[in-house]
């Protein structure tokens, strides 16, 4: 049993996430933009963030650098869209735990969360 | 008769005419004034492919044959006045990629394949030196007649045989105009002016002939064909023996007069400027009309007065009484063959030094190789290979000839090299216009006819020489009679001609597409094929394809400077730097654009088979990557102007196209895992998956709508269009949306109607993607969108007015941008469309916000109105 903070600006893969994160018990919130999941980290403390990289305002290397420089012990699971090398660099370079790339596969993401989770802080 | 050393003294003097024409024409060039910059000398130096075959042979054919040797020039002069668009696209390919030869032409359409261009050059040699040599054969056969001298050149020693001289005089005058520099386009004025003059030479001199036996010897025309039919020689030739030949002959022809490499050279290596083409297109038929008006009347007075006993090929020359007039005969059948002996050898030099030689010597994996690379005189070797070459090919053809004697006739030795050249047609002629054509194709249907040819064609002429048993011809191999070279597989009917092209041509055909639909085309391939096809629809300049690597400038400056000088290499490079208005350091890293541009000059110089071995060894290079692969690909599609944003659009593309993906496939497979879903969830997802379908297919839909604008090939139906009817259409189609969305939709449109020339589908298009969008962003419930219909003088104006954020200045013009949102969702393509489809229609869209307050955008398309005549 996890908290789960989602932030993607797709409203559609946003309820397949939230659908594939309550059926493995866990709370989850959504946030649609990167100051909306810096607002929900500070007040939902999530255990866990499912970032988009691609979004309006601040996008997702913001919200992961922002995040660690509070020395948060989130962990950070970003999906990106491009699948590319440099983004991948990019994002764990800046503090993501790990990445999945869309369209990702749905048992992948599930053990993949799972897997962090367990690891403990 | 005409004494011996007369013939040899106005021969030498003829020739020595022909190198000053050539001189003055060489000069005439290096001072800018071309001598040869015209529609008429073009059409004439093209008429080097009427050799001493026509001069001479159409006379022995029309003799024996009677009409079929017409079909040697229907051919060509349908080729010529129907397909000039083909030369046209050779040349336009030839000119921007620098291609210099047929043997580099095959090798760059086909992703730069060394061994295909060394196997064109090959066939090219080994098919055109019985030519060569039938050229030699005809001048020393005419000397002896014309000198009085025996016809037959056996028991005289080669030594005294007046075509040794001849060929060594040719390969003199080849080498000298062929081969006096190494220039990046490869084109020999001089010798043009040369061949252009001999074509003249050689019609008039033939004019001259025919008008003497008809109206000299005989009484003109009538009396010509009434005592040949008394004399009852005319039945064979008036008769039009083996239609089965015709066809195939008019073909094959046709394929010669673009595929020899004598009018490769001319036609399109030599050519200045591509509407010369126009005038050639029946300028160059008409020439070989004339040519032939007296071959018919020479060869009845040939049968009437000579009879079978003097071989019909000399006909021409025999005929004349008068000395001075067999001179100038003689001199026209030397014209015409000179010409084509010097233009061959010049152009199969060319084959033969970038495909063959160079390819082999500069093989970056020997150690040999990369030495040569680094001398420092590359551009004297190729010239030296080259000068070799034309002195090795003429001696072949003069040994060729001395072997095989009298056996060959003119003709049918002809008709053989041009079956051979007719091998490379659905290679080089589909590949112009058949992107899937792939190298293994191009390959495999070359090998296979060529060996059909050789066994069908090339076989029963050795035969005639007695090199092979002709029992192989008679009684076929083994004596299996099916497998007869002349009648394969029992196919009679079609002569032996039409047999060994039908079935070469044929099986060439099979394979070639057969093979290529087969395989996969890699990379470079596809990019060739790109480049070549699609000639017309890109436009030359920057953006290397096929470069990835790094090499410093002074390195690919020095490479440069081997072949074409110091000077001229360090303008390239540095024509290049000011351009970019920054000087090079030598250790900078050169420029993809810079390598390309190099490579293009190295390819005028050496081919591209050496210039890519050449550029190869200096630079370190990266296999081609993904990236450009997408590149061509989305070249290949006509996207033309997104060449230059084409890593921004590949990547949002993707972007966009994996967002609907990634909701499809997560709910594909939620579904999947979770069958005990209730009813009403399942239903909620698989409602998302139809959206996030449609989307998916919208997106690819205006992907190709932009695709077909952007390249000028969407095709519009332009009728009048009442701007207020399609307004309402428009509101009715979205009246749905609107409701949904809780938004009020206001029309206002004046009774007066505004008519417009467009295509109504278009105007529809925009007008819907207009209001949605409205529709989208408007606040919902109780938004508003207004579209209006104003006409003032001679525009109309359709606002369409939403209460939404509106746009901020500065992204007024990037919303047109492919792929830039306007931030409310959608693909991000419809504007960009839109303002394309409405710009098609000579009008405008922009936008601006409503009443200046900065809420709410205005979309504004503005159209023309003609005044309508009441």
């Amino acid at each position: 049993m996890a908290r789960i903070l989602i932030c993607d600006d797709e409203p559609n893969i946003v309820v397949s996430l939230e659908f594939l994160m309550r059926r493995q018990g866990h709370e989850v919130r959504v946030a649609g933009d990167g100051d909306a999941a810096l607002a929900a980290v500070a007040d939902f403390d999530p255990d866990l963030v499912l970032l988009d990289l691609m979004l309006p305002g601040r996008d997702g290397y913001e919200v992961c650098q922002a995040l660690r420089a509070d020395r948060n012990r989130t962990k950070i699971l970003m999906l990106t869209a491009k699948g590319r090398e440099a983004e991948i660099t990019k994002g764990l370079a800046v503090g993501a735990d790990d990445y999945v790339t869309k369209p990702f596969g749905t048992q992948d993401l599930v053990a993949r969360v799972q897997r962090l989770l367990g690891a403990g802080p | 008769m005409v004494p011996a050393w007369v013939v040899v003294i106005v021969s030498l003097a003829y020739l020595g005419l022909l190198f000053g024409i050539a001189h003055h024409g060489d000069r005439r060039a290096a001072a800018g004034r071309s001598l040869i910059s015209s529609g008429v000398v073009y059409a004439l130096s093209l008429a080097v492919y009427a050799t001493s075959w026509t001069y001479y042979g159409s006379v022995g054919r029309a003799a024996t044959r009677g009409l079929e040797f017409l079909t040697i020039y229907l051919g060509p002069a349908l080729a010529m006045a129907c397909s000039a668009v083909v030369l046209q696209k050779m040349i336009r390919v030839s000119k921007r990629y620098r291609i210099t030869s047929l043997s580099d032409f095959a090798a760059a359409r086909f992703g730069n394949s060394r061994l295909l261009g060394g196997l064109v050059a090959l066939i090219a040699v080994v098919g055109t030196v019985p030519y060569i040599a039938l050229q030699l054969k005809a001048v020393s056969s005419t000397f002896r007649v014309v000198s009085g001298g025996p016809v037959s050149t056996a028991g005289v020693p080669p030594y005294a045989d007046t075509a040794l001289y001849v060929a060594l005089v040719l390969a003199l005058f080849a080498i000298l105009f062929g081969t006096g520099h190494l220039d990046a386009t490869e084109r020999h004025e001089g010798m043009v002016a040369a061949i252009a003059f001999e074509s003249v030479v050689k019609l008039v001199a033939f004019l001259a002939a025919g008008m003497y036996v008809t109206f000299g010897i005989f009484g003109g025309f009538a009396d010509l064909f009434d005592r040949a039919a008394a004399a009852q020689v005319a039945t064979e030739a008036v008769t039009i023996g083996g239609y089965g030949n015709w066809f195939w002959l008019i073909v094959l022809s046709a394929f010669a007069v673009l595929l020899l490499p004598r009018q490769f050279q001319i036609g399109v290596v030599e050519n200045v400027d591509e509407r010369h083409v126009r005038t050639a297109s029946w300028l160059f038929p008409l020439y070989l009309l004339v040519i032939n008006v007296f071959v018919l009347p020479i060869a009845l007075a040939g049968l009437i007065t000579l009879g079978p006993a003097v071989s019909p090929d000399t006909y021409v020359l025999a005929l004349q009484q008068h000395s001075a007039l067999a001179l100038l005969v003689f001199i026209g059948g030397l014209s015409a063959a000179t010409g084509m002996v010097i233009v061959e050898t010049i152009a199969l030099s060319t084959m033969v030094s970038n495909s063959l030689v160079m390819p082999l010597l500069l093989r970056p994996s020997t150690r040999g190789g990369a030495d040569l690379a680094a001398r420092g005189d590359l551009g004297r070797l190729v010239l030296r290979i080259r000068r070799v070459t034309i002195l090795v090919v003429l001696l072949l053809g003069f040994g060729f000839f001395r072997i095989s004697g009298d056996a060959l006739g003119l003709v049918d030795m002809g008709l053989v090299s041009f079956a051979a050249v007719a091998q490379f047609a659905p290679a080089l002629l589909g590949g112009l216009w058949w992107k899937g054509a792939t190298r293994n194709g191009a390959l495999a249907g070359l090998v296979a006819g060529i060996v059909l040819w050789a066994y069908t064609l090339l076989l029963p002429e050795l035969a005639k020489t007695g090199w092979v048993p002709g029992s192989i011809v008679r009684d076929g191999p083994f004596g299996v009679a099916l497998l007869r070279p002349q009648e394969l597989f029992g196919l009679s009917g079609a002569g032996a001609v039409g047999n060994g092209v039908f079935w070469s041509l044929l099986v060439n055909v099979v394979l070639f597409v057969g093979v290529s639909l087969a395989g996969r085309r890699t990379p470079a391939e596809t990019g060739h094929a790109a480049l070549f096809v699609d000639i017309d629809r890109r436009t030359p300049g920057p953006g290397t394809r096929f470069y990835r690597g790094s090499v410093p400038v002074a390195r690919l400056r020095d490479l440069l400077a081997r072949f074409v000088g110091a000077e001229a290499a360090t303008a390239l490079v540095a024509g290049h730097g000011s351009r970019r208005s920054a000087s090079l350091p030598d250790e900078a890293e050169a420029e993809p654009e810079l390598v390309r541009q190099v490579e293009t000059a190295l390819t005028g110089a050496v081919g591209p088979a050496a210039a890519r071995a050449l550029v190869a060894s200096v630079a370190d290079e990266e296999p081609l990557g993904m990236a450009e692969v997408v590149e061509l690909v989305g070249e290949a599609q006509h996207l033309r102007e997104l060449d230059r944003l084409k890593d921004e659009f590949v990547a949002t593309v993707t972007h966009e196209l994996r967002t609907p993906l990634t909701s499809i496939r997560a709910f594909t497979e939620i579904l999947r895992d979770n069958p005990d879903l209730p009813a009403e969830e399942r239903g909620r997802y698989l409602e998302i998956m139809a959206t996030e379908t449609e989307r998916l297919t919208r997106m690819v839909n205006q992907v190709l709508d932009l695709a077909r604008l952007e390249s000028g090939n969407a095709e519009w139906r332009l009728t009048s269009v009442d701007l207020g009817s399609v307004i309402d259409e428009a509101a009715t189609a979205t009246a749905q949306l609107f409701t949904d969305k809780r938004v009020e939709l206001d029309v206002d449109v004046p009774a007066e109607p505004a008519v417009t020339e467009a295509d109504r589908d278009g105007v529809m298009q925009v007008l819907l993607n207009l209001l949605s969008n409205a529709a989208k962003v408007s606040p919902s419930p109780g938004g508003r969108v207004r579209i209006t219909l104003r006409t003032d003088d001679g525009t109309a104006r359709i606002d369409v007015a939403d209460d939404g954020p509106g746009v901020p200045p500065p992204d007024r013009e990037l919303i047109f941008d492919r792929f830039r949102r306007g931030g409310a969702g959608g693909t991000g393509l419809g504007l960009a469309i839109s303002r394309r489809i409405i710009e098609q229609f000579g009008g405008t869209l922009h936008v601006s916000d409503c009443g200046g307050d900065g809420r709410g955008a205005t979309f504004t398309v503005g159209l023309p109105v003609p005044a309508r005549r009441r």
